[in-house]
């Protein structure tokens, strides 16, 4: 294809430099510089995409961020992304695109067949329509979202590098238009730490879609490249383009995202694709500029009808002709440039439609003075073209532009350029939570008082000409160097001067009149993305939908990915209108970040894989992994879960595991439990106030299990703590809780009780710890612990003592989680490995078998020992467990206890931990499930209480199960049921949670 | 995002923080002599400030230190951060509301 649409010369474009790309299967050419929409254009391809409802044709709106039609799918497989704005994609070589929400063609889209049935589809249509009945709505939700498609997710893994970064500046300028130049340069100028932000990949703004300016008396690109030049050799000035600030938040937190390597197609090498700033500002200058807005008539979304202001930027930055026959209608000055600049560029234009009884300012001046055609008090009544405009219909209007007075003139074109005036860019201004108010003569919502440190200047300042917005940026990036603090230079200079021009006087006329009844005009699109009509709004008033806030989400204007930069404004206009009420009097809605979507890439940065959490692992980890072990996650550890030789299931494997710790010796790795150093005069007291039983009395070399409980009664942690000296400490806690425990005592010690003297340390990683546990476990250690005398005198259950274990320092502490006699061997982490190797050598006599966490689960169940966390779920009291022989009687207080004789906690059918046996012994429950009394009936049926553990316990031959069940201690030898999500129902029986050595000979021969 | 004063550091993003809750609820002396109104008073309930709010953070990613801060809730603006035990500093905390 030839670029038949391309100007000889003028533009920022390279003639030299020439890509191909594809866009719907379908090669074309562009040239260096372009945006996908403007190199379309150049090929006279505007039909882009379908309409989100009805799937009307739509093509090129805008020339920017606002664009609410052109959404693109961008590039194909993994390296791909949806919904993108083909006005905002640089164009590269190879660059392949696809249009969004056709099927099977742009050209022949079967959801077109929604436009005819429109009648069928008012607003909230799907709310009245897929209402019954209501077992066929997955149904219907397929088939509407199938035909309301955005773009489509990517396929495969995202290849891409996404970096973040943490930035401080002085002065953040957001907008490189002439506005945010100025106010970089004299900010700048101060000394301040600048950083300057341009979603664009060219400084300048509006001034590239000018044409003729001269700033200081220079051609405005002259101007900007000056001014970058001086910016450049600032050291203190971080200029970054490519990038848009997406989000203000509290204290001058900006975000913006910076396109680092996507202009190059993907060719990223070292680069990192996007980059996320997260940028902290002492002071925010926002020259974010304005959005031209649509008028609304009937017709008005036909490809081929754009923006006045987008003619002109294509005409002047790319060197494109929009069309080759263009008709512009306008409410103001701005269709009047556009027309001078695209009769300027060869473009034929037939008739300026100006709503305005009496056209006159500098623009009108001009136009007339070329000789245009003016059609004063006018308006487009109706187009035609189907899949790009090709006529329109021009009607006079009576005096108050209500009505159209004749049929009209029909005019061939195939672009029309549309001006309804302008919307400042508040959305960062509304993010900092500044208030906006309306601004009555520029007809658009303006910045009111910031709520930060934060100030607008230009377009986005409701200030429209070009010397105002120099004048106003230079002054706003003076002041805010200052108020950060920066002592005012001698080398500020003064603001450049330009001529003033602006786009007023202009005629406010919401919903342009038809001239035919309602229901017969075409359809007058006021949300192009979501596809929402002026008759959309209206209906939605006389169903009694009277806020703002509520015919936005029930007609869904304004809520598309565009967030109705173009829509929202008009959407009030014409609300206010229909109700006969005042703009202020009806309300703005809030703008939310971020501006334009951002990929999920860059919030997730270099956090993916295994660098999303840290990995914990054990000093004896390696040898886990040789030995074949199966993992599990416990918090941010790795623990071996069991350890299966060749050919064994997992249910072999623990079985095996649990019957030698039982019947000779298991050893497991038990590093990953918590380990807290406690030290200080006050240790004992301490321990007092935060376990639930009494410590003072504990010797030196005897341990103590302890629950933790919370100030409302509940377990939040249970371990064993030895004490190691008069004044030192060692408590445990489970794996997954050393960190929140060590908070929750430190809390205690700063906040509450700062006069005790207690330090508190973690040393989790600062010990390797082995268990070694069975009928042979103290043969075994004997073997390797030298002389230590492990008689039970010397060393009784619950006892910890030092030694040495195969020639490694170790302090050993006689301590049972599984009801055997056990050992905890604690010796220096650099030496774990050593020590479980030499453990497993002088083992291989007792027939040690290494187990996992699942064997030791089975282990404690067999013993009725919980689990917090799995027992527990932070409702559940030391009573509750059964556990009232660990809570004193005799302290007066502790963390939790005053709570433990409120009214709920003591009342009797409260949730208790009980045994159950199901009456097949071969039976495992699921846990979780659920427990019921009698035959399982009709729904509603009481449930009892849930299963929170359960096994096959191969030392048992039978299955067992923990549950929490209401009241139930009381209900010994119960039978209850089970019923399963797959319809059957088991049978259990209600016994002690202890089911085997409930004396625990096992532990204290 | 906050930039939260600690009393120890100074200036800091708010990630490196956690939240606390109200400040200054003093534990009873002697919970046992407290009625389960009282007691549930202290456990349960706390205030939610329109205005001038008086609230514990801990540097969980630095000093690990409790301190107290005064927020305004609406504007986020922070007046004040103080040390545990400390005493609130003089606010004319109707004022600000």
């Amino acid at each position: 294809m030839t670029q038949s649409f391309r100007l000889p010369e003028g533009g920022v474009i390279d003639r030299g430099r020439r890509l191909g790309f594809r866009f719907d299967g379908r090669d074309y050419m562009g040239c260096a510089g372009d945006t996908l929409a403007s190199a379309l254009l150049a090929n006279g391809v505007h039909l882009t995409g379908r309409s989100f409802k009805y799937h009307r044709p739509r093509g090129i709106l805008s020339a920017g961020a606002e664009e609410p039609n052109a959404l693109i799918q961008l590039g194909e497989g993994a390296r791909c992304e949806p919904n993108l704005r083909a006005t905002q994609i640089e164009l590269f070589d190879g660059l392949i695109a696809r249009s969004q929400n056709r099927w099977p063609s742009l050209d022949f889209d079967i959801g077109a067949l929604n436009n005819r049935m429109s009648r069928l589809l008012p607003s909230g249509f799907y709310y009245k329509t897929f209402m019954w009945p209501a077992s066929f709505w997955m149904k219907y939700e397929f088939i509407i979202r199938h035909s309301a498609g955005l773009g489509q997710a990517p396929e495969g893994r995202d290849p891409d590098r996404y970096d973040k970064t943490f930035a401080h500046c002085d002065v953040l300028v957001v907008g490189a238009g002439p506005s945010g130049l100025a106010a970089a340069l004299a900010a700048g100028r101060g000394g301040a730490r600048v950083i300057l932000a341009e979603q664009d990949a060219l400084l300048g703004g509006s001034l590239w879609s000018g044409n003729g300016e001269t700033i200081d008396g220079a051609p405005a690109r002259d101007w900007i490249e000056a001014a970058r030049r001086e910016l450049e050799a600032m050291a203190e000035v971080t200029i970054l383009t490519r990038t848009l600030a997406y989000g203000y938040f509290d204290h001058n937190f900006v975000a913006l995202v910076e396109r680092v390597t996507d202009h190059l197609g993907g060719v990223a090498g070292k680069q990192p694709r996007q980059r996320l700033w997260k940028l902290r500002a002492k002071q925010v200058v926002l020259a974010t500029g304005a959005i031209e807005r649509p008028l609304v008539f009937a017709g008005n979304d036909r490809p081929g009808i754009m923006l006045a202001d987008a003619c002109r930027t294509y005409v002047n930055r790319f060197a494109v002709q929009p069309g080759k026959r263009a008709v512009v209608f306008t409410n103001n000055e701005s269709g009047h440039l556009a027309a001078l600049d695209m009769a300027a560029a060869g473009i034929d234009v037939a008739a300026i439609a100006d709503l305005r009884e009496d056209p006159m300012g500098p623009a009108s001046e001009r136009t007339e003075a070329a000789g245009l055609r003016v059609i004063p008090g006018s308006a487009v009544v109706g187009t035609k073209g189907e899949r790009r405009v090709k006529q329109v219909r021009i009607a006079r209007l009576n005096p108050d532009g209500t009505q159209a007075l004749a049929a009209g003139e029909n005019l061939d074109c195939d672009v029309l350029a549309m001006s309804g005036g302008w919307n400042p860019s508040l959305h960062l201004f509304s993010q900092s939570r500044g208030k906006v108010r309306f601004d009555s003569g520029l007809g658009c919502f303006v910045p009111g008082a910031s709520a930060q440190a934060e100030r607008s200047a230009g377009s986005c300042n409701g200030v429209f000409g070009l010397n105002d917005c120099l004048a106003q940026g230079f002054n706003a990036g003076k002041q805010a160097a200052q108020d950060a603090g920066i002592k005012a230079g001698s080398k500020g200079g003064a603001a450049p001067q330009a001529g003033n021009g602006d786009f007023l006087p202009a005629r406010w006329i919401w919903e342009v009149p038809s001239g035919k009844p309602a229901g017969r005009a075409g359809k007058a699109f006021v949300d192009f993305q979501n596809d929402v009509t002026a008759n959309d709004l209206k209906l939605a008033l006389r169903e009694g939908y009277e806020s703002i806030e509520h015919v936005k989400r029930y007609t869904t204007t304004g809520m598309g990915t565009d967030q109705g930069k173009t829509s929202n404004v008009n959407a009030i206009g014409i609300v206010a209108q229909t109700q006969g009420r005042e703009i202020p009097d009806v309300g703005v809605t809030t703008f939310r970040p971020p501006y334009t979507p951002v990929t999920f890439g860059v919030f997730a940065g270099r956090d993916v894989d295994d660098l999303l959490d840290p990995v914990r692992k054990t000093p004896i980890h390696d040898w886990h992994e040789r030995a074949g072990a199966a993992f599990e996650d416990v918090g941010q550890w790795k623990r071996p879960w069991y350890f299966p030789q060749a050919g064994e299931t997992m249910h072999q494997a623990v079985n095996r595991e649990v019957k030698a710790a039982r019947e000779s010796a298991g050893i497991m790795d038990a590093t990953t439990l918590g380990k807290i150093d406690i030290q200080g005069r006050d240790s004992a007291e301490f321990l007092n106030r935060v376990y639930t039983n009494a410590w003072t009395k504990l010797a030196v070399g005897r341990c103590r299990y302890g629950l933790m409980l919370n100030e409302a009664g509940m377990v939040i942690d249970d371990g064993v703590t030895a004490r190691l000296g008069e004044f030192h400490y060692l408590m445990t806690t489970t794996s997954g809780n050393a960190a929140p425990v060590l908070a929750h005592l430190e809390e205690y010690l700063q906040t509450e009780w700062p006069d005790l003297d207690v330090h508190l340390t973690s040393v989790t990683d600062q010990f390797a710890t082995v268990t070694i546990s069975g009928p042979k476990a103290r043969a075994l250690l004997a073997d390797v612990a030298g002389d230590m005398d492990l008689g039970s005198q010397a060393l009784p259950h619950m006892g910890v003592g030092d030694g040495r274990v195969a020639g490694i320092a170790a302090r050993i502490a006689r301590i049972s989680f599984t009801g055997e006699m056990s050992y905890e061997i604690n010796v220096p982490a650099s030496c774990g490995l050593a020590l479980w190797q030499a453990l497993m050598t002088a083992g291989a006599k007792y027939a040690i078998v290494p187990y996992g966490t699942e064997a030791m689960h089975v282990l404690r169940a067999e013993k009725g020992f919980i689990i917090v966390g799995q027992e527990t779920d932070g409702s559940v009291t030391p009573i509750d467990l059964g556990m009232d022989w660990i809570v004193s009687k005799k302290k007066t207080d502790f963390i939790g206890k005053r709570s433990l004789t409120r009214p709920d906690i003591i009342k009797p059918d409260r949730k208790q931990l009980v045994g159950l046996l199901t009456g097949d012994p071969k039976e495992v429950l699921p846990e979780g499930a659920h427990l019921v009394e009698g035959a399982v009936g009709q729904p509603p049926v009481p449930m009892l209480g849930h299963v929170t553990s359960s096994y096959e316990s191969p030392n048992l031959g039978r299955s067992i199960a923990l549950a929490m069940i209401k009241g139930g201690r009381d209900r010994m030898g119960q039978s209850l049921q089970a019923p399963l999500a797959d319809g059957r129902t088991i049978a259990c029986t209600v016994t002690g949670p202890v089911f085997l050595d409930p004396e625990g000979t096992r532990l204290n021969d | 995002m906050l930039v939260i004063p600690c009393p120890h550091c100074g200036p800091r993003c708010e990630i490196e923080f956690s939240y606390g809750g109200q400040a200054h609820i003093a534990r009873p002396q002697d919970p046992a002599a407290a009625d389960d109104a009282t007691w549930a008073d202290y456990v349960f309930m706390r205030d939610n400030t329109k205005g001038v709010f008086l609230e514990r953070w801990v540097h969980s990613h630095g000093c690990r230190q409790w301190f107290n801060v005064a927020r305004h809730t609406v504007t986020y603006e922070i007046l004040a951060s103080y040390e545990t035990g400390a005493a609130p500093p003089n606010l004319d905390l109707e004022s600000q509301a």
